[in-house]
């Protein structure tokens, strides 16, 4: 059974379409993550499951119930904000209970789900202190206390972690997924942030200009992205497209960085009415340095020379920007084998991992 | 400036020089409002206070009779009347325009059409001077061409509407013009701490269960609680210092029934020359708000030292 259903659903303000027909679904106890550009509509999205939001057209539903003009307080959800919309004048316990107390629950029992989600995220020392006097970590585990309380169907998070600092989000993302495993609540989760969508979700919902572009799990919308804007997005550094002509059913030509043209065989023969003109998508991870011990270990990679413009060591791996016609493409190669600056190198492209774009319609061919 | 230095080598000793100006210019820019604050304030108020326990009449002398100026003013019918009035007034005058205040401010915050107009019309009465307000206000309350003429020339011949001509009722003629005059200042002030409220607490609220006055009561209004005190604070001095409005509405009357410490410090320094007697009524205006203002800064101190340790 679906937690959560969306058919068809519009939104828009005036004139202006905020959201142009979402199909969405989330099974029950899955981690659904939207994810896009600001502007895309995903908080948009949000606030009208959450039933903040009118509905312009189409259907929500919760669990089996149509909730289109259901009130908020009677969807059954839970919601954790940006601001984290702690009440200041109230202590954590009070903001814990408000919502207890405002639906008539007896005084026993809040003070028992009170130290039930105090415990399980270890807040106990915090209940009777101001949001004001706590740190941003401490106010989001807060935050997801008022949420957890309830109980709810679904959970529904707007971008929480954008709040914080790098490394504290790292770890509140980590945090989130757990008590995700450990609560098993149907979760939507709005974030702008590519990682955390990666890192999180079951499936994810990447949003651009008021509809959903695909709709599948993050190692599908990673490997196979149905379109350019999908492929672009997720990932970074972000994947190289590169324009390229189709010299065969199984071969296509790039220029090279001496103007001179390159011709690549590719892992997996392209559907017949492919155009003649396409872009080669390539992830940076999925360029190497050509080797003969490479090309055993990955039959599909195929030979490409490129001076090499500029070296960035991370640590962990190094970036090269390399020189191909007038573009130039990222790689990202091994610390101990990273190329040097000024060298031309042979590349080796992994074509059974490449994806290849229709220019005109920007759609996964 | 080092520049300057190598180039000129007598500029050397005029970096200091410099600096000291620069550190000057603060202190002399302020030194005129600080100093005429400090005359005005601490040393008028000495002195008020020195010429209360001295036996000034027409002009200051400085005689000192002690609490003779006091004793004789608590003496005085009308000047128990007097500050019973300002008590009376201040209480009803704050409490019913914060209240008016805060109604209009919750009505025009649920997006009404035509917002800017409705909150021009409710802070049009600040911009008229409280001598204005108590004129036109006089002739409304008038028995003979106000409020009651209008209504009996309607048809209702008993229609009786006429605070100003009654002792008994007259101070809250004053109190409800009082309020008219500045609930919309108490509006626009409120208004303004409501829309700076995080609309993601309204939405939590919301999503709570909370009903709209609930969210109000418990969210929105303990929010912008700061307001409510700034609005006090302000309403307070204004109440403390009335003497226009009375003036102009009731000139004290009927009887002594309206008389303000205000209006009756001015009598007797200005119309009855009785200096000593006169300052002594002051500083009993000044021990009036500092009956509110002590406590109030007593309390923020304890606060502060109360959310420290708590912090």
């Amino acid at each position: 059974m679906s937690a959560l259903m969306i058919r068809d659903l519009h939104k828009s303000y005036g004139g202006l379409e905020i959201l142009a027909g979402i199909n969405l679904e989330a099974r029950t106890g899955e981690f659904v993550a939207l994810v896009g550009p600001s502007g895309c509509g995903k908080s948009t999205l949000l606030a009208m499951i959450a039933g903040l939001e009118t509905v312009t057209s189409g259907e929500i539903w919760i669990g089996d119930r149509l909730v289109n003009s259901v009130q908020p307080k009677d969807r059954d959800i839970a919601m954790v904000f940006q601001s984290y919309a702690l009440y200041p004048t109230m202590t954590v316990r009070q903001n814990i209970t408000f919502g207890m107390e405002s639906r008539g629950v007896p005084k026993a029992e809040q003070a028992e789900a009170v130290k039930r989600v105090a415990a399980l995220l270890q807040i106990e020392q915090l209940l009777n202190r101001k949001p004001g006097q706590l740190s941003g970590g401490q106010r989001q585990r807060v935050a997801m206390g008022r949420a957890l309380v309830r109980d709810p169907k679904l959970f529904l998070f707007d971008e929480p972690l954008s709040n914080l600092d790098a490394k504290l989000r790292v770890d509140m993302r980590t945090e989130i997924k757990k008590l995700h495993h450990r609560v098993g609540k149907t979760t939507v989760y709005v974030t702008h942030d590519q990682v955390e969508a990666m890192t999180l979700a079951s499936r994810i919902a990447v949003m651009n200009q008021g509809s959903v572009q695909q709709f599948d799990t993050p190692k599908r919308i990673y490997d196979r992205p149905t379109n350019m804007f999908v492929a672009g997005f997720m990932g970074s550094p972000a994947m190289n497209f590169i324009p390229a002509r189709l010299t065969g059913s199984t071969s296509i030509s790039v220029r090279a960085a001496d103007g001179s043209d390159a011709t690549l065989a590719l892992a997996a023969p392209l559907p017949t009415g492919a155009p003649k003109d396409v872009v080669l998508g390539v992830r940076p991870e999925h360029i190497y340095r050509f080797t003969a011990d490479l090309k055993s270990r990955k039959p599909a990679v195929q030979p490409l020379q490129a001076p090499v413009e500029l070296v960035e060591p991370t640590g962990a791996e190094t970036l090269a920007v390399l020189r191909l016609g007038d573009l130039e493409i990222t790689g990202r190669f091994e610390p101990d084998d990273a190329p040097v600056m000024g060298e031309t190198i042979t590349l080796g492209i992994d074509m059974s991992r490449a994806c290849l774009f229709d220019p005109a319609t920007r759609a996964l061919l | 400036m080092s520049t300057h230095d190598l180039t000129v080598p007598v500029a050397a000793p005029s970096a200091p020089w410099r600096q000291r100006l620069g550190t000057m210019v603060p202190i002399l820019v302020l030194a005129p409002s600080l100093a005429a604050s400090f005359v005005y304030v601490f040393v008028f108020t000495l002195w008020t206070l020195y010429l209360s326990l001295s036996s000034s009449s027409l002009m200051p002398t400085y005689g000192f009779v002690g609490l003779d100026n006091y004793a004789s003013l608590w003496a005085n019918r009308r000047w128990n009347i007097a500050y019973t009035n300002l008590f009376l007034f201040s209480g009803f005058y704050i409490v019913g325009s914060m209240a008016i205040g805060l109604l209009l401010a919750i009505l025009i915050d649920q997006r009404v059409r035509g917002e800017a107009v409705w909150r021009t019309i409710f802070l049009y009465p600040l911009a008229v001077s409280f001598i204005v307000t108590g004129t036109v206000w006089s002739w409304l309350y008038n028995p003979v061409d106000g409020i009651q003429a209008f209504v009996r020339g309607l048809g209702w011949t008993d229609f009786s509407f006429a605070l100003t001509a009654n002792r008994n009722t007259a101070i809250y003629a004053v109190i409800i013009t009082g309020i008219w005059q500045s609930s919309g200042f108490a509006m626009a002030l409120f208004l303004a701490g409501l829309r700076s409220v995080d609309p993601d607490l309204i939405k939590a609220a919301q999503i709570d269960g909370a009903t709209v006055s609930r969210t109000y009561r418990k969210v929105i209004l303990p929010t912008i609680a700061p307001i409510f005190l700034a609005v006090a604070v302000i309403q307070i001095q204004f109440a403390i210092k009335t003497f226009d409005l009375v003036a102009a509405l009731t000139r004290g009357g009927p009887g002594v029934s309206t008389t303000f410490p205000a209006i009756y410090v001015y009598d007797l320094m200005f119309q009855r020359g009785q200096i000593g007697e006169g300052a002594a009524a002051a500083m009993m205006m000044l021990a009036a708000l500092a009956v509110v203002l002590v406590p109030y800064s007593l309390w923020i101190v304890w606060r502060r030292r109360a959310e420290g340790r708590n912090g």
